[in-house]
């Protein structure tokens, strides 16, 4: 049970992934994200001094089991993308890459055109590509095709806890995918990430639910058990449900 | 081509002032349920029949707030230029008729400006200059632009509204954004408090916002200045203004700041009074209204306010500014354009802001192009 995710040349035993914004303190952040057990965690360039060795959230997260997953949050065109990953992957010595294209900075929606161009040309550069977008089936075999390692639709716009809005189009894009399907965005509760696991997606990334909450420590191990138990729950094949009633001496049994 | 001024002549400042001062307690109630603010709701939200709601309000916000923006606080600080002024403006310092020593910054003397803020920590910097298109026209602070670009994360403008093709120029320099105050959305109170110089053309200022949002700016900040007329009314058209940019302009960050008359050389007393419960009812309404608008707040305001408003809807702040060109390491005995409030050293604002269990955010920007 709870098969190791891999993605790309990297296996991962926790499904869940965690985003760095929003905490109190660095030292919470960093407290948070160890009890999470992520070993995936996501880190604006625009929030870093990437030039920086003794930046207060790079030194926070300085552990040999977390992989640092710079995103490009902030930039509004594939151009300003892909001039971000170059950056992150000079500064952070990685190649992956989480790419966020969002111009609109309300609700922080992902362009479909731009982050498609974008993935594009990351991919020939020789990047890990793992796209933000919208629960976009169609979207996401297109991306597919052009060679992402996984597609991360979101489950409701950032930040808004809102929970699994976009269920059917998750249920389809996890049907067809043949790259890791990774939640993002909108998960709020510990049964969101729960949720998410049960209809077989691959991972979660979660920031704002536990960054925010009440007690960031607490919530993280809450995540990280909930994510557990939903893959856990997707691996043993949910029971079936059924519209109606099934009589434990069937109907017809006369006819035998 | 869409401008903001088609709309706004829409408007009648009395009839909106009076609509405001009509609304009702069961429409304030009305709007503290709903998840989605019209600027019906803002009225009532901003009108004398909240006030008993004043805490509701503040719940409201600190929620708001805290889920969007999580538990953080944005630092900034402004480096004034110059306080060269072609502008008469009956409230500020640096107004044409006021004899003070005028100054402008050299670019040595702008680079010891940056070191002493950078070594303060900030990575974000308001660049202010007076209006005086010969001295500190666009090409000096395009010049000043590039300069410091390299020092910081994030650098915002106040200065005189420019042309369209000139902000252009500016953003393909490294600037993020641009901050524009309309002072008083009330005409002819602000003809008398503009009587010469560029800045008496109401409609051009009026415009600004809109050529911004065409010229790709990343943000632009609105705001009025309280005291020069009735703080309600011109916080409706911010409003007013702010929802027909956002709509417009979808891909530019918009932010509000909410200024207060200050004492200054050659001073001029409020002719409206807000007080400090006015102007919490009021940031607790922006929030209410949009729970994504950057809402900042200077070193204008008391030290007690700004301890106590930073956890109700505040995003970011100011500390230790400065309001005179030179003012951090050149020039530090020369005049100011207006007094602050709070005068605490920048470390002692950061420790305020932990106690109060929010992160300082330094950097949140990078100019990613080539």
């Amino acid at each position: 049970m709870n098969q190791k995710l891999k993605i790309a040349d990297k296996e991962f035993s926790s499904r869940l992934f965690t985003g760095t914004g929003k905490f109190s303190s660095s030292e919470l952040m960093r407290t948070s994200l160890l009890a999470s057990k992520s070993e995936l965690i996501t880190v604006a360039l625009k929030r870093v001094d990437v030039k920086d060795k003794e930046d207060d959230i790079l030194s926070h997260l300085n552990q040999s089991h977390i992989n640092l997953l710079p995103n490009t949050s902030g930039v509004r065109t594939a151009k300003e993308a892909v001039f971000a990953a170059e950056l992150s992957r000079e500064a952070l010595e990685t190649n992956w890459v989480k790419l966020e294209i969002h111009p609109d900075p309300r609700y922080l929606l992902p362009d479909p055109i731009e982050t498609l161009k974008a993935a594009e040309e990351l991919v020939k550069l020789g990047f890990v590509v793992m796209p933000y977008i919208h629960a976009d089936p169609v979207l996401c075999k297109r991306l597919e095709e052009v060679g992402v390692q996984c597609v991360m639709p979101l489950g409701a716009p950032i930040g808004s806890n809102k929970g699994l809005k976009t269920l059917d189009f998750l249920d389809i894009i996890i049907e067809q995918s043949n790259v890791p399907v990774i939640v993002d965005a909108g998960i709020g509760a510990p049964s969101h990430a729960a949720h998410a696991m049960e209809i077989g997606a691959d991972a979660v990334l979660v920031n704002t639910a536990i960054a925010v909450s009440q007690n960031p420590i607490a919530m993280a191990k809450a995540f990280k058990m909930a994510v557990e138990a939903g893959r856990m729950a997707f691996e043993a094949k949910l029971a079936p449900i059924k519209e109606q009633a099934e009589a434990s001496s069937p109907l017809t049994s006369f006819l035998s | 081509m869409s401008h903001f001024k088609a709309l706004f002549d829409t408007y009648n400042w009395d009839f909106t002032l009076q609509s405001i001062f009509n609304k009702t307690a069961v429409e304030v109630k009305q709007a503290l349920v709903k998840d989605k603010l019209d600027l019906e709701d803002f009225k009532a939200l901003i009108s004398p029949a909240a006030k008993p709601f004043l805490e509701e309000m503040a719940y409201k916000s600190q929620v708001l707030t805290k889920k969007r923006f999580g538990n953080t606080m944005q630092m900034y600080a402004p480096m004034y230029l110059s306080n060269e002024c072609q502008n008469i403006c009956t409230y500020c310092g640096f107004s044409l008729t006021n004899k003070i020593p005028r100054r402008t910054l050299t670019d040595t003397e702008i680079l010891e400006e940056v070191a002493f803020l950078k070594n303060k920590g900030y990575d974000h910097i308001l660049l202010v200059t007076g209006e005086a298109n010969q001295k500190v026209g666009v090409d000096y602070i395009n010049n000043a632009i590039r300069l410091i670009r390299s020092h910081f994360a994030n650098i915002t403008i106040e200065v005189q509204p420019l042309d369209q093709n000139e902000y252009e120029l500016l953003v393909e320099n490294g600037l993020y954004a641009v901050l524009v105050y309309q002072e008083t959305y009330h005409r002819d109170e602000y003809k008398k408090h503009h009587p010469k110089g560029k800045k008496s053309n109401f409609d051009y200022r009026l415009d600004t916002p809109d050529r911004l949002g065409k010229a790709g700016v990343h943000k632009i900040g609105l705001g009025a200045l309280f005291g020069l007329e009735d703080w309600r009314a011109d916080s409706f058209f911010t409003a007013l203004h702010l929802k027909y940019l956002q709509k417009t302009y979808w891909k530019t960050k918009y932010s509000i700041s909410f200024p207060r008359l200050r004492p200054h050389s050659g001073g001029l007393d409020p002719k409206v009074e807000m007080t400090d419960a006015d102007l919490v009812q009021l940031i607790c309404a922006f929030r209410l209204l949009d729970e994504d608008v950057e809402l900042s707040m200077s070193t204008r305001e008391s030290e007690i306010f700004r301890n106590n408003i930073v956890n109700l809807g505040i995003t970011s702040i100011s500390a230790e500014s400065k309001t005179n060109p030179g003012g951090y390491s050149v020039e530090p005995q020369s005049l100011e354009q207006f007094e602050i409030s709070d005068e605490r050293s920048t470390e002692k604002v950061v420790e305020m802001l932990k106690t109060r269990g929010l992160e300082v955010v330094w950097k949140d920007w990078e100019h990613f192009s080539n």
